[in-house]
């Protein structure tokens, strides 16, 4: 990983960074958890894939760190399977 | 300068040594990864039952301090980042100071953190310490899940800190290093940190 990528890689964190927080004053009501998670997923992404070198792994560590996001996807969708469902059919 | 880690048992190189301790590094990560999962479900919970009250409660917090913060570990992860190509290179030098760079920021990041506590005990907003202004309810909640939340990532900030101190003084990894394990495995672990902070920010400070 060339020292010219990284520093480029930290310019479009900070730039990502910028984004999120003025997305936050525009009125997009419930839209904006989705924008902000987008681009936080969007950073996130960048720092495993460049700054943790996900990009040069051979697979062991992709496989790791993506059983980890996997189980945490679980684990949201289930709980969120409830509190969205709550109320469908009455109380 | 660029003398050879030491290789252990049962382990027949140093490459197939820094993989295995990289992959466990890794697995350790994915169970942080669920550990800090809990606190987003729990803010997924609290944002599905009481929207308005959690986006209230989040237009309070000094979301600029948070956003410094924001940017801070961002550098941090990027001098770490540099750090470790310094360690491959054998420049063991560059690689201490780097470090120490990112040593200073992760404090700068605590005090700009701690500073921010303060402000929200002398605003009444602290549940238990100094909860004047809070009277239960959601508002409550949120303020339990901003200090748990961002309890737990200050004290993996300060382990990091501890870890990356460690490799400035007493072990000198970079100097003897050139697989970068150690540099490495504590590189990850810092970026992950940093990685937890980039959805904290939005979860507490921009639910707007």
């Amino acid at each position: 990983m060339s020292v010219a990528r990284l520093c480029l890689v930290w310019v479009a964190l900070l730039g990502l960074l910028a984004l999120t927080i003025g997305a936050s004053f525009l009125p997009l009501g419930p839209v904006l958890p989705f924008v902000s998670y987008a681009i936080a997923a969007a950073k996130a992404g960048l720092v495993l894939w460049f700054f943790m070198e996900l990009k040069q792994d051979r697979g062991l560590g992709r496989i790791a760190v993506a059983a980890g996001f996997l189980w945490l996807t679980f684990l949201l969708t289930l709980v969120a399977a409830d509190v969205l469902s709550r109320g469908w059919f009455g109380t | 300068m660029a003398e050879a880690a030491p290789l252990h048992e049962p382990f027949p190189t140093l490459e197939r040594q820094r993989e295995a301790g990289q992959f466990g590094m890794f697995v350790f990560l994915a169970t942080e990864v669920l550990l800090f999962g809990g606190i987003f479900v729990a803010s997924l919970v609290l944002r599905v039952e009481h929207g308005a009250e959690y986006a209230a409660a989040s237009r309070e917090m000094h979301y600029w301090i948070g956003g410094i913060n924001t940017a801070v570990l961002l550098t941090s992860s990027l001098l770490v980042a540099l750090m470790v190509q310094a360690v491959r290179a054998g420049r063991a030098r560059l690689a201490a100071w780097l470090t120490v760079g990112a040593i200073a920021l992760g404090l700068v990041f605590i005090v700009l953190k701690f500073t921010e506590y303060a402000l929200e005990y002398r605003d009444g907003l602290v549940p238990g310490l100094s909860g004047r202004a809070l009277h239960g309810g959601p508002r409550e909640l949120f303020m339990n899940l901003y200090f748990a939340g961002t309890g737990l990532h200050a004290v993996h900030v300060t382990i990091g800190l501890v870890l990356l101190g460690s490799l400035v003084w007493p072990l000198g990894a970079a100097r003897r290093d050139r697989t970068a394990g150690l540099a490495g495995n504590v590189a990850l672990y810092w970026h992950l940190v940093d990685v937890v902070w980039i959805f904290l920010y939005p979860t507490l400070y921009l639910a707007r």
